[in-house]
Order: C-alpha cells, then structure tokens, then sequence
C-alpha cells in the first residue's frame, strides 16, 4: 500500500507544528521519520492513523483521501503501534491483541474464525502465544511492546505506522522488533530515535526539524555529518563499516550564540566557576 | 502458521466456563428472588412462595389468601425491582468506568444520581403531577440529563470530551446537586422532609407496587441490548482516545451514546429507587475479577450480580430492625464494602495497579 503525505500542516494551539509536509512511502517501503524531540514526528504520524485531522494538506493511501474515508475502513489497512497508554483495565494479551480486529466488525458481529486466526497468527508472529491468557500488566515492558506490535499485526494492515516502536526496550527487543517489521513486507512508516537503526533497517530515512521536511531518501545520502549536526545541534562523524552506517555523536557547543543549547550554557557557566 | 496455535485459543484469564458462569448466576437470582420473598415479617416458606408465584404467572387470578397478598401483592415487584435496580446501577457503573478509564467512577461521580435526587425532589416539594405517576420518574430523569448535559457542556474542551475533566466536572456538580437536595428538602416544613432526604440520599425500596415496575424494567432491558452492542467499542475506547482512533473508533460520539444511556439508566432506576450508593462502583469490580476486563463478557455478569446484590441488600433492610426499616443505602454500604474488600485481599487487585 502506498502512502501518499501531502502538503500537511497542524497547528496546535495557534503554534505550527508541522509546516508543508509533504512524503511518500511506496508500496513495501520501510521509511524512518528522525528528529529532535518537537520535530512534529508524533503529529505527522497522528495525522496518518486519524488521531489529528490535518489542517491543510491531504494523506492519501493508494491515492484515496484516508480522511474522507469512514474511520473503520480506514483503520483496516492502517495499523498502529503507538507508545504505551495506561488504562486501569486488566486485558488479558489474547483480549488485548484481539481489539486490533475491532475496525473488521460491525456491532452484531460475531468473533469469527478468520478474527480468531488473525489474533492466533499475530501472537504467534511475536511469540506471545504461550501468553494469551496472561494479564497485559504482568507482562515486562518488551513484552508489553510485542503486544502492542501483536495487536497492530491482528487487523492485518498493509501500512503500518510505528511511534517510538522501540523506546523502553533493551537493545536485543529492538533488534527483534525491527526485524519482524521489515520482513513482513508491508509499507512502514516508523519515528525512530536511534540513528543507527533506522539506518540499519529504513529504506529510506525523512528527517524532520522544526515542523518541516528537511531531507529526504536513502539513508547513506540523508545521515550525514552535516545533516545530523544541522538538524540535531551536535558534532556528527558517519562512518562506514563493513556496509553498515555507524555514528559517532558529541554535543555541539557554540557559545555564546543566541542558540546555545542550555546543556552548553550549563557546561560553560561550570567551567567559568570552575576557573574561578 | 496458526497450525501451531492451539485452539480453541484462550480469549480470558479465568477457568470457569463462560455460559455456565451466566446459567449459574441467573438460577441463583431466580432462587433467591423466590427465597427473598418469603422472607419479612410475616415469613412465607419458599416452596408456598414458588406456589403463589407460579399461579399468578400461569394466568391465575388474586385469591383471598393472606400470603397470596403478601407475596404477589407486597414483597414480589418489590423483589423484582430490587433486581432491576440493582442490575441498572451496576450496568451504569460498568460502562461509566469504562467511558471515562478509571475504576473509582460510577453514576455518584459523574453527578448524575444527586441530579436525579434534585429532580425529583423538586417534584415532591412543589407538588407538581403534570404527568401523574410518571411524573417522578420524569423528573428524576430530567434531573440526571439536566446533570449530565452541565457536566459535560463544563468537560467539553475543543469538541473533545476528556475523561479527567469529566471525572472533575461531575464530582463538583455532585456536592452542588446533593448540596440543593439536602437544602430543598431541610427547607420545607413537612414532617415527612427528614425521611424524604434519607430517602433521596441513601435509597429505599419500600412501598413499591405493581405500578412501580413497567418503566426501571423497560428501560434496564433495552439499555442493556444497546450497551451490549456497544461492549466492543467500549473495550476499545478503554484504551484511550488515540488507540481508539487508530482502531477505528469515533471515540467522541461512542462516549455521547454510552453517556446518554448511561443517564437514562441512572435516571430511571433513581427515580424509583433513591439514591443507592455503591453497587455501581463494586459490583463492576466483583464481575471484572469473575470474567475479566472484555466488556462483552462483563457486563452480563454485572446486571446479574448487580440484581442479586441489591435483593439481598433490601431484604437485610427490611428485616434487620424489623418492623421499621433501613435505608437500602447503608446497607449496601455495610454489605458491600467488607465483602469487597475480603474479595479484593483474596484475589488481588495488584494487576489493575499495576497496568
């Protein structure tokens, strides 16, 4: 399924939070949304699973408007995996992972065999089958993260759209969680904190800053030194080792600077005390 | 690749089979209402109960007998709306913990009971009957609607309704609602104000007839064929507004339908029933440890228990202090919080902390 960001803009509480963005991910592609914290990363991937309405600009999936779409059939081909919510409700994981199937049915219907396969085949994708009848809270925060990947993968989407997918997990969960989502083949769209993953699992890598666009493609073209300095403030070498991009970061101070980041104007008041 | 699943796959946490759960509730609510009806004053043994009960639902007429009167006449529709109060605050208190994600709400929270009270009261105190015996039962619903309709145009922010808000919001109308109901009723000078207050504020079944019945039942009924329907949805609003939103949840207009059903049900049973606290918090609570958290499976459970509760929370009403009696509400007060809380201890609500 392809997808197709265009000329997006959100503006919350009179502040513009995403300028123009305009994006697409072809059909199968893998495409890493990085940036700062408040880049707007969050906002444009809500406005593609239908949590925020676009206030200019369209998203289209497979060229139809998916905001002109009735919600349900919508959140049939988008599948989300969005950083963790609590709720005081203990589900169990096959309760869980089962609501994925929600946008499949209609108010009368019944849990069918193909909505029982679909739950049965997502726990098995994310090794949670021996958990179904495990409460959601007793789980570890890995295993958390899989039910939420599991109940996602349960409404059998062809674009799925990843928040953080990997935040909280050690570094083995993050490995596994990328891999499982890459090979499943369908269209991804992902904001990834770490580099060095989306360089290693994106096809394609879009970089955000300030609300706007500011590069897009191959990852070896996008991540480098200057781009990552520019976008994220600090001294960024990339190198290549064996194929695989790796990253060497330290943090760029320029002080004094209208801009200087307040972890420099901390290091620099210490040392002027220092020197005293 | 499901080949390796075994199935049928394991849907919930608790071993007991989910239709025998139900059958088991519901020949425990037959039961006891016939038991329950036996038990007053004037004691009934339960197979002539079964007798007399079974001669009027098989067409028979009344007959002059004293335990005809006392049962069919008396203690019976009172027994029956004990259950349909009962199973209407519980079923209320389900859904509006869900609707707003917090396990401490019910109907009291969201201010709906107290305006129900100052509906009605204000009927009573004024003495208006434009509709004759509806008009308390109308009254007491205006007073919820008119309720929910300040909590929520007071919650609303942007066109979103947020549960924190709602829980905010509702709490504060509650204390003004029960704040009028306590003043309206402390004002007027009839001997019988006191008893009104208690009444309006802890809930009574005394004096129900036949007439009483039609409309709670009614509306209990049909509220819950559409909460049913809705069971799904509103395990997936549970989630939160985002994750309902990507599963494909118009989570606004869900809240709007469940609230406004919620009303109606909390008006209804009020309107009959005073104010009876409790049941709609704990009962929610007793069927999620019995069947989980799936709506579609607690909710049945909770009408049920919710009308055994409350059955037996009058009869012990009725008979401890016996000739007088006591308010429902501190009965289930007395009845419900030890039993919650040794159920709690015994089962452990650690996981729902924890979540």
């Amino acid at each position: 399924m392809r997808l197709d960001i265009e000329a997006v803009s959100v503006t919350l509480g009179g502040r513009g939070v995403l300028d123009e963005v305009s994006l697409s991910v072809p059909s199968g592609g893998f495409t890493a949304l990085v940036g700062p914290n408040g880049s707007g990363k969050s906002t444009l991937l809500r406005a593609v699973y239908r949590a925020r309405r676009p206030d200019a600009g369209v998203v289209r999936i497979d060229g139809r408007d998916l905001w002109a779409m009735p919600a349900a059939r919508a959140a049939r081909d988008v599948g989300v995996l969005m950083q963790e919510q609590h709720t005081g409700f203990e589900f169990t994981v096959a309760e869980s992972v089962a609501l994925g199937r929600t946008a499949h049915l209609g108010m009368f219907d019944r849990f069918t065999r193909a909505d029982q396969d679909a739950v049965a085949e997502a726990l098995d994708r994310t090794g949670l089958s021996a958990f179904a009848g495990r409460r959601v809270g007793e789980l570890s925060g890995g295993e958390r993260q899989r039910v939420l990947l599991a109940r996602a993968l349960a409404g059998r989407p062809r674009l799925l759209v990843l928040d953080e997918p990997t935040n909280h997990l050690d570094i083995r969960h993050q490995l596994d969680i990328l891999e499982l989502v890459r090979d499943l083949g369908v269209t991804v769209l992902a904001a990834l904190h770490g580099l060095d993953l989306a360089a290693a699992y994106a096809d394609a890598v879009a970089v955000l800053r300030a609300g706007r666009l500011v590069a897009h493609g191959p990852p070896a073209r996008v991540l480098t030194p200057a781009v990552i300095g520019e976008v994220y403030g600090v001294d960024a070498s990339v190198h290549d080792d064996a194929g695989r991009i790796r990253f060497g970061l330290r943090p760029r101070c320029v002080c004094p600077d209208r801009r200087c980041h307040w972890s420099c104007r901390q290091r620099r008041d210490r040392s002027v005390a220092d020197a005293r | 690749m499901t080949a390796t699943v075994p199935k049928p796959l394991a849907l919930r946490a608790a071993a007991a089979p989910y239709p025998a759960l139900l059958a088991a509730l519901a020949g425990v609510l037959t039961v006891s209402a016939v038991v329950a009806t036996g038990i007053g004053p004037v004691g009934v043994p339960a197979g002539e109960v079964a007798g007399i009960l079974a001669h009027h639902l098989t067409g028979g007429g009344d007959t002059a007998a004293t335990a005809d009167l006392i049962v069919w006449r008396i203690r019976f529709p009172r027994v029956l709306l004990g259950v349909v109060a009962g199973a209407g605050l519980a079923l209320a208190g389900a859904v509006v913990q869900g609707v707003v994600r917090n396990p401490v709400a019910d109907p009291y929270l969201l201010g709906l009971s107290h305006g129900a009270s100052v509906g009605a009261v204000l009927v009573l105190t004024t003495g208006v009957a434009v509709l004759g015996a509806l008009t308390l039962p109308a009254a007491a619903f205006c007073g919820a609607a008119t309720a929910m309709a300040l909590v929520l145009a007071m919650a609303r922010q942007g066109g979103r309704l947020l549960p924190v808000r709602l829980i905010l919001v509702g709490v504060a109308f509650g204390h003004l609602f029960a704040g009028i109901t306590s003043f309206v009723l402390a004002r007027t000078d009839s001997s019988a104000a006191q008893q009104q207050i208690i009444f309006w504020l802890l809930g009574g079944l005394s004096g129900t007839n036949w007439a009483t019945l039609p409309v709670p039942a009614a509306v209990v009924a049909g509220a819950t064929v559409l909460l049913l329907a809705r069971a799904r949805r509103l395990n997936a609003l549970v989630l939160g507004e985002e994750a309902g939103a990507a599963l494909g949840l118009n989570a606004s207009r869900l809240r709007w339908q469940l609230l406004v059903l919620t009303t109606l049900l909390t008006g209804t049973v009020v309107a009959v029933s005073g104010g009876i606290g409790f049941v709609g918090l704990i009962v929610p609570h007793l069927a999620r440890m019995l069947v989980g958290a799936d709506h579609r499976r607690m909710l049945p459970v909770a009408v049920l228990l919710g009308g055994v509760f409350l059955l037996w929370a009058d009869v012990a009403a009725r008979m401890l202090i016996s000739p007088a009696e006591l308010p429902i509400g501190v009965l289930t007060a007395f009845l419900g919080v030890p039993f919650f809380l040794l159920v709690m201890r015994a089962r452990g609500l650690a996981g729902q902390e924890s979540a």
